[in-house]
């Protein structure tokens, strides 16, 4: 099968998405209501969704594992929203957030997706204003700005530090009118299995019930895939404990391909591990870069504490290296920098897998008050956990893994390779290429969901049977068949290591041969480790319980399963990609002064994997070329 | 640290639940109590029995997932934090600590301590919104709106929805809960346009979902892990008022 990104071609940039919505087929509003769509997970892409698609006319129902759409984890983003207003007249443009956002991504993204992603930004602030949502404004009323992750301008919008919770109750409430209006049937405490394909097209899925344990099948003329990243598969990461991969995983396993598995954004500020028993890192937003000095002290193994250390024996390396962007290089870059300091032996703190993050200098400059007022929460927060108190002593940070570019692959469309079956949001691959600049996560889940999707998704439905679907075929019972018996075999190992032990021992292998430096002879080790822990999985775990009732081991150990056999092609598709690019960095490639070295002429393509059986190494790679059209690439540059 | 747990454990929203015992080693300061609890569910897992059913996830404090009442104290003993955000450091060595689910009439136990909050998904469905489609809205700057306004309507707005204050009010009442909701929307000009007919609609609901009566004992603001502010209440109050005079 050749990958058709249909992305127009051959037509100027700013004109490719007006002409495409000029050219879908259009469905007659009267018989909207005659369509299904099934959406899974109601974060900010598929909340958005539901609410547009209903508000269309559409007949929509949504799943979620959580007791209310509202705890998607979109719940937790806290720096902002890209929007490329330019409400400060400090020269932005949707063509400089385009520009910006291709080359965060290290020239591995479509250049017609994103072009797009900037154009209906402006959009989103609209929509969300409008429904009450309690962005930050200034004196005269109107909305504040800051800058973000590594923008040379303002465009990033905010409501304290809480922005993805703000923005998720508004894309909640939008849903809550559907559901009161009749148009939306939403599912809470719903996890979903499978997906139904039936003569190439996807008809439904499978859905078990939470709270009973009753596997149920639900028909529609579409599925929406909106449920988030694959970062768990690391096991210590930002994401909720419960971010699974189940969904996109068991869809790649009935034919949707994955895009760029390996991509995966490593966030330079996170609190460090403390010790065997955490079950999560907290991310602190980097909207501390703004303010905050990054630093390592230049003796190794300096013990001392960090107010006792003179600032001549300091190193800001990050000032000291890239000396225009300084503290706030992408997010790739900070980590990297950070991990190199600390393998060369500067780290802090009692693991010295640190360093520091400190604030004293911008307490002198803008008074406690102020620093309170823009980070209190964060600084409230990282005492908390700590026990530290970061007015007084620079805080200790570390990168974690926080987000991934990867996922299903999708036309411009949002179409997985399984006709009727979509990808939104941070399940899909698309838009920020091999690397994502903060706040714009929160921008793509939202332009797919309110914009993108209820506009390309008529253009499939026009030419599909209006007749409902049935859950009567030999598909459905197929499908269902499978989820029981995964279900059954799971319970009846009976063995002696825990699903969470299993869980762990993943990471820690993802973590060592797939994290923010990656080989050859360690990729193929860690591909070999997996093989193993797989094979002894489903000969050892130990899953207590019964199917039949509210079991959270079972629920964690159908997903650890996907993530067992995900982790190996993440490592597969990372050994394939002999450059480095963003988030991928192979230590093979690499520049004299240790920056990642693309390799353009080789690997200018999305890796699309087609599932062949449950080891990666059988996968099959096809190859999306990528064009670049407008912008010409060259190597990134920070310094 | 050494600990004595009392965990309500119940099968199911049908049966009868009882507290059980259980001792608990090796506890350090810098865990959670939610990894606290995981480590009693290892434990109770490698004996092959069934683990503490509790609600949690992102883990930080902001999804309004998790939902224990500790020694008394819906979230524990801390205030302005989530049950996932206290640390082992807010006790000590050889204490007993009661652990129990949500106790209230409107939020029926699932399993352990997990309980069914639908209630309020049902009290948000019946007016908290504003009604705009996707696509046909001014423009974000059109309509400034003062400061000090939005900032306030964001503090109402940081309600995570865990139903604390339900918990923690003797009544059960969902008051704070759904006060702070009308107030985000009566600070602001988008939400005004609804303001009387939201504030009747989600109070009706809260009405018939059988939450009890507000009688200003302000529990349930001590024990918000947001700190949301009863003032709330009071707003509320008023909106109802002007809203049913106006009918
Ligand atoms: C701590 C943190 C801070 C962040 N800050 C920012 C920021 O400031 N700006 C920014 O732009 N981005 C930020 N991000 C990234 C951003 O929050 C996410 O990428 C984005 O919110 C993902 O949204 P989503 O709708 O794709 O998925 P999610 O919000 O993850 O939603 C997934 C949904 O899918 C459901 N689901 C999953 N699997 C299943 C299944 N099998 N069955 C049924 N339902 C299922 C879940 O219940 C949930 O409803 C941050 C991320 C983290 C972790
Ligand atoms: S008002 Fe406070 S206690 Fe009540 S649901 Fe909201 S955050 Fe929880
Ligand atoms: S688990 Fe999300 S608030 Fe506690």
């Amino acid at each position: 099968m050749t990958l058709d990104s249909k992305a127009p071609k051959g037509i100027p940039l700013a004109e490719k998405w007006k002409s495409s919505k000029f050219n879908y087929k259009l469905v007659n509003p009267a018989n909207k209501r005659k369509y299904d769509i099934i959406v899974i997970g109601t974060g900010l892409a598929g909340a958005s969704a539901a609410a547009s698609c209903a508000e269309l006319g559409y007949n929509v129902k949504t799943f979620c594992f959580q007791d209310s759409p509202r705890r998607a984890h979109s719940i937790a983003a806290q720096g902002g929203i890209n929007a490329a207003k330019n409400y400060r007249n400090d020269g932005d443009s949707v063509y400089r957030l385009f520009y910006d956002t291709i080359k965060g991504g290290d020239y591995r993204a479509r250049e017609a997706n994103v072009y797009r992603l900037a154009e209906v930004s402006v959009n989103i602030i609209d929509q969300c204003v409008a429904q009450g949502v309690p962005f930050a404004r200034e004196y005269g009323g109107l909305l504040d700005n800051r800058s973000f992750g590594g923008a040379q301008v303002s465009r990033t919008f905010y409501a304290r530090g809480q922005t993805g919770q703000q923005l998720l109750l508004g894309a909640y409430s939008a849903m809550n009118r559907q559901i009161k209006a009749g148009m939306i049937k939403s599912y809470t405490r719903h996890e979903m299995l499978d997906v139904v394909v039936k003569d190439g097209k996807t008809v439904g899925v499978i859905v078990r019930d939470m709270v009973t344990g009753e596997i149920s099948r639900h028909a529609g003329h579409a599925v929406l895939l909106c449920t988030g990243g694959y970062g768990n598969v690391f096991y210590l990461t930002t994401y909720a404990r419960g971010s699974n991969a189940t969904a996109i995983w068991r869809a790649h396993k009935k034919g949707a391909y994955f895009g760029n598995p390996c991509y995966t954004q490593i966030h330079p500020t996170c609190i460090p591990v403390s010790g065997d028993h955490q079950s999560k890192l907290t991310l602190m937003s980097e909207s501390l870069r703004n303010d905050g000095r990054v630093w390592v002290p230049k003796a190794k193994g300096d013990k001392r504490k960090p107010e006792a250390i003179p600032e001549n024996e300091r190193d800001y390396y990050l000032e000291r290296k890239y000396p225009s962007f300084g503290n706030l290089v992408p997010r790739d870059i900070a980590s990297r920098a950070a991990k190199e300091q600390c393998d060369a032996g500067h780290g802090v703190g009692e693991t010295g897998l640190a360093v520091y993050l400190d604030f004293a200098d911008a307490i002198k400059r803008m008074g406690q008050k102020a620093v309170e007022a823009k980070y209190g929460n964060l600084f409230d927060m990282y005492k908390q956990i700590t026990g530290e108190n970061p007015y007084t002593t620079a805080m200790r940070i570390y990168p974690a893994v926080h987000y991934t570019m990867g996922g299903l692959w999708v036309d411009y469309n949002l179409m997985t390779t399984i006709p009727g079956l979509y990808a939104l949001g941070e399940a899909n691959f698309s838009d920020h290429g091999a690397n994502r600049l903060g706040a714009s996560a929160l921008m793509q889940g939202l332009a797919d969901g309110y914009f993108v999707l209820p506009a390309t998704i008529g253009d499939y439905l026009a030419d599909v049977e209006r007749t409902a679907v049935s859950t009567n075929s030999p598909e459905f019972d197929e499908a269902e068949k499978a989820v029981r018996q995964r279900i059954d075999t799971l319970l009846n190992i009976k063995g002696k290591k825990t699903v969470h032990e299993f869980q762990r021992e993943l990471g820690l292998i993802m973590w060592e041969y797939c994290g923010m430096a990656r080989n050859d002879a360690g990729l193929k080790k860690g591909m070999q480790l997996i093989q193993a822990l797989r094979d002894e999985y489903w000969k050892n775990v130990l899953v207590p319980g019964e199917a039949a009732e509210l079991n959270q081991n079972l629920e964690k150990a159908l997903r650890v399963a996907d993530f067992m056999e995900l982790g190996e092609l993440m490592m597969r598709d990372a050994l394939e990609r002999r450059e480095s690019c963003g988030g991928h960095f192979r230590e093979e490639f690499q520049t004299p002064d240790g920056e990642a070295l693309r390799n353009d002429d080789e690997f200018s393509y999305v890796a699309a994997w087609q599932y062949q059986t449950q080891s990666a190494a059988d996968s099959i790679l096809h190859k999306e070329a990528l064009d670049y059209e407008f912008i010409k690439r060259s190597q990134r540059s920070y310094k | 640290m050494k600990l004595t747990l009392k965990v309500w454990r119940q099968k199911n929203a049908s049966s009868n639940g009882n507290f059980e015992t259980y001792q608990i080693d090796n506890i350090i300061e810098d865990m959670s109590f939610l990894e606290m609890m995981d480590v009693l569910n290892e434990k109770l897992t490698k004996e092959n029995l069934q683990p503490v059913a509790f609600d949690h996830d992102c883990r930080e404090g902001i999804c309004g997932t998790c939902s224990m009442y500790i020694n008394g104290k819906a979230h524990g003993p801390l205030k302005g934090v989530t049950t996932c955000q206290l640390h082992m450091r807010s006790f000590k060595d050889g204490d007993t600590i009661v652990i129990e689910p949500w106790r209230a009439s409107a939020f029926p136990v699932l399993r352990d301590l997990i309980v069914d909050r639908t209630a309020f998904e049902r009290i948000q469905q019946a007016g908290g919104y504003v009604s705009v489609n996707t696509g046909s809205v001014p423009d974000a700057n059109a309509i400034p709106v003062a400061k000090a306004h939005a900032d306030t309507a964001f503090e109402s707005a940081a309600c995570i929805g865990c139903g604390a204050c339900v918990a923690a009010c003797k009544n059960g009442s969902a008051m704070l809960f759904v006060s702070a909701k009308v107030s985000q929307y009566a600070l602001l000009p988008q939400g005004n346009v609804e303001r009387a007919d939201r504030v009747l609609r989600m109070v009706a609901q809260m009405d018939a979902e059988g939450f009890g009566n507000c009688t200003n004992t302000e529990a349930c603001e001590a024990e918000c892990p947001k700190e949301i502010s009863v003032s709330n209440i009071a707003r509320l109050n008023r909106e109802y008022l002007a809203a049913s005079l106006s009918k």
